[in-house]
């Protein structure tokens, strides 16, 4: 193994990317009872710890003490490998998300993104479309018509949402003209609309921030979508059989995926890591000037502010999913496969061929 | 760099491995899964030939031929769905008579 | 180092390939030819087109295979019987077979490459530009046919699959139960 600093820069992140994203879960589980509870206006679990911030680790360990069911009957190599590989493809996706731009450090110079390909965005929707697997593996070996009849219609709805969410991102990313997902946030950064508001395509395209926005609900089997999962339907769906360690591992995994769309969707349509009006490396100079935090230098001050922002929107979006799944009703399904091709899928074409035609014109 | 025939050889092998389950297995859909086997193999080739040669020609093949097997997959599966709901079985050595 | 990636790569392809062709469970065909594909995915890689690796992954393991899990969830196709096809005339011919052709392809390909010095891969001539140049102008035919293949393939596909509407329905095809005479 030849650790050349781009490899240990490239280890260096992804331990980062790894920590936050291994940190979502806990986080999430105690968000998602505590959120909910505010707008139901009734106190969430306030028992562990200040605000119940250490439900997470009550929920962990009750999962870990839990019996670890074999069905009779199950395939019990595929039984195991459906959660892991559902927890495992989710875990792949950040590889190509940038949290900050050039920086130098130690005297190198790198970007900040783990893998810099001009196929970025390829490889993204590539080891996302990874995770269909764990939800039908998951309904097939099982050894039950529900968990079959759950891992098929979610893995079903889980392949046609990503058609609507791949054209809406290739419309996102025409401005940039580039796959590669720093190139986007650059593009983001340096442009001005109205005199005011960043260049960030939501603005530009709303119409394919909706289209993305209702994709990744459907993606990530959150309400409105959740009925392979949800707890009056089918049981529980494919997950039925699963208890213990190997349930919070589905949980992990739709938490992360929640998670990594959520920091694509910042990165493509609110300019990722950057805040407007804010420079990056400035940014980076004020942090080196701090007193404890300082010791890190300009070039990591850089990456710190950049990764916080990345988070910080992320997590707004995480409140959104966490809000729209106490708002609104779910869709039976086949008014959700409906939804899917019969709406989503023309609305992003249609936005597709508006930003190729304005991109085109040049105003974009 | 690793030599080119290496790649040749490996895609060959495999090649062959694909040939093997489509010629013994009984299953159709087995079946299937070897000629997709093959069908890589070809396309491991492509690249190789394209990257002795420079030329992205290679690689405009496989895009194509990614195409046209997932079309060929979609026909051939829409096909066992029905054969199967004709016949009640896959297995391609009761699939002897040439009508419904 | 790049030896090491090299055998990982093809070690898994090979092994998974044979377990395709072995194994009884067709998920478990599926699931090994998803490995084969995506170790192909990563020689891919390693010959310099990273966007045949990814549309590798993307449309082949991601969205093909998973059309075959479905068929076979939905016809619930059961183990394979094989007591009477190991070591029968069929096996062991298609396996002489298999190695005789294997040893002509890898004497062919061995002979003629063995020694071939490759350029070094010029970071242009596979880039994004040059793919979407060849894709949208050199081969702008075969694309704009490849989307017609598929709007041929989803209409055949749908219409073959389709149950058939009721017994008075003229393209209707009787079923014929086994053994039953017609």
């Amino acid at each position: 193994m030849v650790f050349t600093p781009s490899v240990i820069a490239a280890l260096a992140m992804t331990g980062l990317w790894m920590f936050a994203l291994i940190n979502v879960t806990p986080i999430m589980l105690w968000l998602e009872r505590r959120a909910p509870a505010f707008m139901q206006d009734r106190l969430g679990p306030n028992r562990l710890g200040p605000l119940g911030l250490f439900q997470a680790i009550a929920d962990v360990l009750k999962f870990i003490f839990k019996e670890d069911v074999n069905p009779a009957g199950a395939d019990k190599v595929l039984f195991l490998l459906a959660p892991t590989i559902g927890f495992v493809a989710s875990l792949l996706t950040y590889l190509v998300i940038p949290f900050g731009p050039e920086v130098t450090v130690a005297g190198h110079t790198f970007p900040l993104v783990v893998i810099d390909s001009d196929a970025g965005m390829l490889l993204f929707l590539a080891l996302s479309s990874l995770g269909v697997y764990g939800l039908v593996l998951a309904g097939y070996s099982s050894n039950n018509k529900w968990s079959m009849m759950g891992g098929i219609r979610a893995s079903a709805q889980m392949v046609s949402y990503e058609l609507a969410l791949t054209i809406a991102v290739v419309a996102a990313l025409i401005p940039a003209g580039s796959l590669n997902l720093s190139r986007v946030v650059e593009h983001q950064i340096a442009g001005n609309l109205l005199g005011f508001l960043p260049a960030w395509n939501v603005f530009t395209q709303p119409l394919g921030f909706l289209v993305f926005l209702v994709a990744a609900f459907a993606e990530t089997n959150r309400t409105p979508f959740d009925l392979p999962e949800a707890e009056s339907e089918l049981v529980a769906g494919y997950h039925t059989e699963y208890g213990g360690l190997r349930m919070a591992l589905f949980y992990m995994g739709e938490y992360q995926s929640m998670a990594i769309l959520s920091a694509l969707g910042a990165t493509l349509f609110f300019g990722g890591w950057s805040l407007p009006g804010v420079d990056a490396a400035a940014a980076g100079a004020w942090i080196a000037g701090l007193p404890l935090i300082g010791a890190i230098g300009p070039g990591l001050g850089t990456a710190l502010f950049g990764f916080s922002v990345l988070i910080v929107k992320t997590y707004i979006a995480l409140f959104g999913f966490i809000w729209v799944r106490w708002t609104f009703p779910r869709f039976r399904y086949d008014q959700l496969m409906r939804l899917g091709w019969k709406v989503l899928l023309p609305l992003a074409l249609l936005n597709f061929v508006v930003v190729a035609a304005l991109a085109v014109a040049g105003k974009i | 760099m690793i030599p080119i025939a290496w790649y040749l050889v490996l895609a060959s092998v495999l090649f062959c491995i694909g040939a093997f389950g489509a010629l013994t297995r009984r299953s159709g859909i087995a079946i299937f899964l070897s000629i997709e086997l093959m069908l890589n193999a070809a396309n491991l080739t492509l690249v190789a030939y394209s990257r002795i040669h420079g030329d992205s020609a290679g690689q405009m093949f496989v895009f194509f031929a990614l195409a046209v097997a997932a079309a060929e997959a979609a026909v051939g599966l829409g096909l066992f769905i029905s054969i199967y709901r004709l016949r009640h079985t896959i297995d391609v050595n009761r699939l002897n008579r040439l009508r419904w | 180092m790049l030896l090491t990636v090299f055998a990982l790569f093809a070690g898994v392809a090979l092994v998974s390939a044979i377990v395709v062709v072995l194994h009884r469970n067709p998920v478990v065909s599926t699931m090994s030819l998803v490995v084969t594909l995506v170790a192909t995915a990563g020689l891919f890689i390693m010959l310099g087109s990273p966007f045949l690796a990814a549309l590798q992954i993307l449309l082949y393991t991601g969205a093909i295979l998973v059309l075959f899990l479905f068929v076979i969830m939905l016809l619930n196709v059961q183990r394979e019987r094989t007591t009477t096809t190991r070591m029968s005339g069929m096996f062991i011919g298609a396996g002489i077979c298999a190695l005789v052709f294997a040893g002509a392809l890898v004497r062919l390909f061995w002979s003629a490459y063995a020694d071939t010095a490759v350029k070094p891969l010029d970071p242009e001539a596979f880039s994004l530009v040059s793919v979407a140049r060849d894709l949208f102008a050199t081969y702008l035919l075969p694309f704009e046919m490849i989307g017609l293949l598929l709007l041929v393939a989803v209409v055949a596909a749908s219409w073959v699959a389709k149950k058939p509407e009721s017994a008075d329905d003229p393209d209707a095809i009787e079923v014929v139960k086994q053994g039953e005479p017609r």
